[in-house]
């Protein structure tokens, strides 16, 4: 679930600004990083920590959008892909000079700790925590998108730009608005998976396939997309775990591979 | 540079990078390794720049081939004993161009993000399967024990790296031949032709798709190669010929060099390597920094890399001497 | 009845519930100059793409020289004989002129296959390509850059580059396009210059173009054929005039 918070965001910016935004993973990293500084160096509680990492990953995105992304936009693959690895390996490094190497601790706070007891069977009140907190998010965003004027205006620029600013949809604005948006979610997947998804300095590196598995078989632009792919991929890892250990990752990249292969446009892809 | 009105003649700077290389040989003994290691890398960046560059297809996975041809060459001589340098190149020549066939005609109907994807996940498969499968390469600890025979039973690989040098030379000046001819030839020019405008390639008859799966075997054919050479000469595989790494690093290199122009192959991985050589072992954090900064830089303001640098800088000087000559009548 | 040089058996084309193409039957005759008009939308260039192979219809045969050419995909047909132009320019924008028709021509003689001798060594390739381009007077041009080119001659490369595949039928989507009135002329020229045995099928909205090229004209209106005939019946023709009520001129 972690995966679809981080990864929704990058469905968006990728189906909406037509960017490709390998450096997703950084803002997610980034989201890790200040809830933890926040929370041990201010005391900030919990649920304010999260707050922060959101908006501070967003703001950052949109200093990031605002003087390097946006130069981008009409420059093609080659220039966005090597833009972003670019922005990888800089803030890869940065975090290993600021946090050195180990992964950065997570206090949860003592409510959200434990087990409860549900249906017969125990869950770790985190994970349960997470999947409900997920499942919040996911109906904001549809309802954001799907209801209110500013959803359609996001839909209509997705589906041709060109039409959005003619008819008076100032399409700069929503796409920084929106990179923000969809940044700050995957600050915020960040600092909330950082208790599964230990942040240290290679996180980028390290899980920028699943996001980008996540993102390109869900379908880019899509929000459903990448929720269905988030749980297929997570079903497929946690079974591949109890029975078929040895093969591990290799199983996801191979149905990956199939999936793709059979529906170029990821499962639920907008773009036609 | 390819096409109907350019020039095929070999340019007279064009034999620098030899005589530079033969020179280095004579004067640096010490650090042949990292000169092999320099040859190899540039035999990589032209396999890769001819379709990247040429043809435009942008992968993620083209460290597949280089690892795939480490561990054949690897593979045979540590494991089967076949220890014949030429038997090593020739076998992992075959296993990348079948490799390179197959998941070529896989994936290349496909575009941008997916077909990222798609040879992303590939070089992952690989990867994994190379971890697991340790009984036969040595999984996360690599494969050791790779010795070679001498070329053509006389020239002994020695412990300084002088043969091993001399082979690399020699494979990369005869890759360096194929690539030159591919790219001046008509096929080179069709290619330039998908990567300018597919759509009027598809409009004048070109059957685009079974283009791209030729190009692409011949480009994973050379990788493979390279890959060969870097098992041979090391007399080791790594785990980290295979997967995204050597991937961006490359791309980095011929980013760094100048795609789509065949010397920017040869300019970036020498750039990258001295420089890796001599700051990142002293400082490793700000390697990564630096590189990533310059990937930025690069791609903001000097997309064409050191090359397209090196042009601009020679059109302006001729503007000068044009406008200068002009105001002397 | 001997085949025509390129039809259409009640071509379709819906995209969900927005039918495009309307039971269309259409025939092109051997050395045809045939015009293709009607009001924006009325899905012209939905028709082009799938005589073309761009777009696959939803329902209808297209045949080339009496061939079933359906399934057969985009590159197959020019191969067989079948050429066309873009209504937005469609060039290899960083090439010289003499690369871009060089192109085609090396396709249809199977030149682009070879990886040995160089391409500028291929001088039969070359001295075609000079000539094609001495026809439409572009000799000139020929190792200019196609971007560096006025739009006029770009549209001109176009053309150069259909002719260059020989074909058998020719499509031409609006080659006077955004083109100055005062290059429209050369245009006009070439066209009216375009050898008698190629079937050509224009699509236009410049009337001046259509009525001075074309033998017969076929209206279409919202993915239906309306009427087709010869010049003076179409512009003698009430329901096209209402059609075209409010158009420039007709």
């Amino acid at each position: 679930m972690i995966l679809y918070v981080i990864s929704v965001g990058l469905s968006v910016t990728m189906g909406l600004m037509g960017f490709i935004n390998l450096a997703h993973g950084v803002f997610a990293m980034a989201g890790g990083y200040v809830l933890s500084t926040v929370m041990a160096r201010l005391g900030l509680p919990f649920p304010l920590a999260l707050l922060a990492a959101f908006v501070a990953v967003a703001l950052g995105s949109i200093v990031l959008e605002r003087l390097l992304y946006s130069r981008l936009y009409a420059a093609g693959e080659l220039a966005q892909v090597l833009f972003t690895i670019g922005l990888i390996y800089a803030s890869v490094a940065l975090a290993r000079m600021v946090y050195g190497t180990l992964a950065v601790p997570i206090v949860l706070p003592d409510y959200l700790r434990g087990q409860l007891h549900l249906l017969g069977r125990d869950f770790p009140t985190y994970r349960v925590f997470v999947i409900f907190f997920a499942a919040l998010i996911i109906v904001s965003l549809w309802f954001g998108v799907e209801r209110t004027r500013w959803g359609a205006m996001v839909r209509a620029a997705v589906d041709n730009r060109g039409m959005a600013q003619s008819v008076g949809i100032n399409t700069r604005l929503l796409f920084m608005a929106t990179f923000a948006l969809g940044s700050g979610l995957a600050g915020l997947g960040g600092a909330l998976g950082a208790d599964i998804l230990p942040v240290d300095w290679a996180y980028p590196f390290e899980h920028l396939a699943y996001f980008l598995i996540v993102v390109a078989v869900g379908g880019l632009g899509s929000l459903r997309g990448p929720f269905i792919a988030a749980l297929l991929i997570g079903i497929a890892d946690t079974a591949c775990k109890y029975w078929v250990p040895e093969l591990g990752a290799f199983l996801i990249y191979l149905a990956t591979m199939a999936i793709l292969l059979w529906r170029p446009m990821g499962l639920f892809g907008v773009r036609a | 540079m390819s096409g109907y009105t350019s020039d095929p003649r070999i340019q007279w700077p064009e034999w620098l990078p030899w005589v530079a290389a033969l020179a280095f040989f004579f004067t640096m003994p010490e650090y042949l390794a990292l000169g092999s290691r320099i040859l190899i890398y540039i035999l990589f960046a032209l396999s890769l720049d001819l379709i990247l560059g040429y043809a435009g297809i942008i992968t993620l996975g083209h460290s597949a081939f280089f690892g795939l041809g480490a561990y054949t060459a690897g593979i045979l001589s540590a494991k089967y004993g076949i220890t014949d340098p030429f038997a090593g190149l020739v076998a992992a020549a075959a296993t990348s161009a079948l490799l390179g066939m197959a998941t070529g005609a896989l994936i290349l109907r496909t575009k941008a993000l997916t077909l990222l994807m798609l040879t992303l996940a590939i070089t992952s498969i690989l990867y994994e399967i190379a971890n697991r499968a340790s009984w036969l390469t040595g999984g996360n600890d690599g494969l050791s024990g790779v010795t070679m025979a001498p070329i053509l039973g006389l020239f002994k690989f020695d412990l300084f790296g002088r043969t091993a040098f001399i082979y690399c030379l020699v494979a990369l000046f005869i890759g360096w031949l194929v690539v030159r001819r591919l790219i001046y030839s008509p096929f080179g020019a069709m290619l330039t032709g998908i990567r300018e405008n597919t759509v009027r390639m598809h409009a004048v008859g070109a059957p685009v798709y079974w283009r791209l799966v030729l190009v692409y075997t011949i480009s994973a054919t050379m990788a493979g190669i390279a890959g060969a050479l870097l098992a041979q000469v090391n007399q080791f595989v790594g785990l980290n010929v295979l997967g995204l790494e050597p991937s961006g690093d490359l791309l980095v290199m011929l980013i760094l060099g100048g795609v789509g122009r065949l010397y920017g192959a040869f300019v970036g991985p020498v750039v990258y390597l001295i420089a890796q050589d001599y700051l990142a072992k002293a400082y490793p954090e700000y390697w990564y920094l630096g590189i990533g900064v310059l990937l930025i830089v690069v791609v903001l303001f000097a997309r064409g890399g050191i090359l397209g640098i090196w042009d601009k800088w020679l059109q302006a000087l001729s503007r000068q001497t044009g406008s200068a000559r002009a105001s002397a009548r | 009845m001997a085949a025509g040089a390129l039809e259409t058996d009640r071509l379709c084309k819906s995209f969900g519930a927005l039918t495009v193409a309307d039971n269309i039957s259409f025939r092109l005759e051997p050395g045809a100059r045939h015009a293709l008009i009607g009001p924006n939308g009325a899905g012209k260039t939905t028709f082009v793409n799938m005589l073309s192979g761009r777009i696959a219809p939803s329902s209808g045969r297209i045949l080339l020289g009496g061939e079933d050419i359906t399934r057969v995909n985009q590159a197959a047909r020019v191969r067989r004989g079948l050429g066309r132009t873009f209504q937005v320019t469609t060039l290899f924008r960083s090439l010289t002129v003499l690369d871009n028709v060089a192109l085609g021509i090396a396709e249809r003689e199977r030149v682009s296959r070879r990886m040995w001798k160089p391409a500028s060594r291929h001088d039969e390739v070359k001295d075609e390509a000079m000539a094609l381009l001495r026809t439409l007077g572009l000799a000139d041009d020929a190792r200019g850059v196609v971007q560096d080119l006025p739009y006029g001659r770009q549209r001109l490369v176009e053309i150069a580059i259909a002719l260059g595949l020989k074909p058998k039928v020719l499509l031409l989507d609006e080659p006077a396009a955004g083109v100055p009135s005062q290059d429209s002329g050369r245009i006009l020229e070439v066209l009216g210059a375009l050898p008698g045995d190629i079937a050509i099928l224009i699509i236009e909205h410049d009337m001046d173009v259509v009525f001075r090229f074309a033998r017969r004209i076929t209206v279409l209106v919202q993915g239906q054929v309306l009427v087709e005939g010869t010049p003076e019946e179409i512009g003698a023709d009430r329901r096209v005039r209402a059609v075209y009520l409010g158009e420039a001129h007709g």
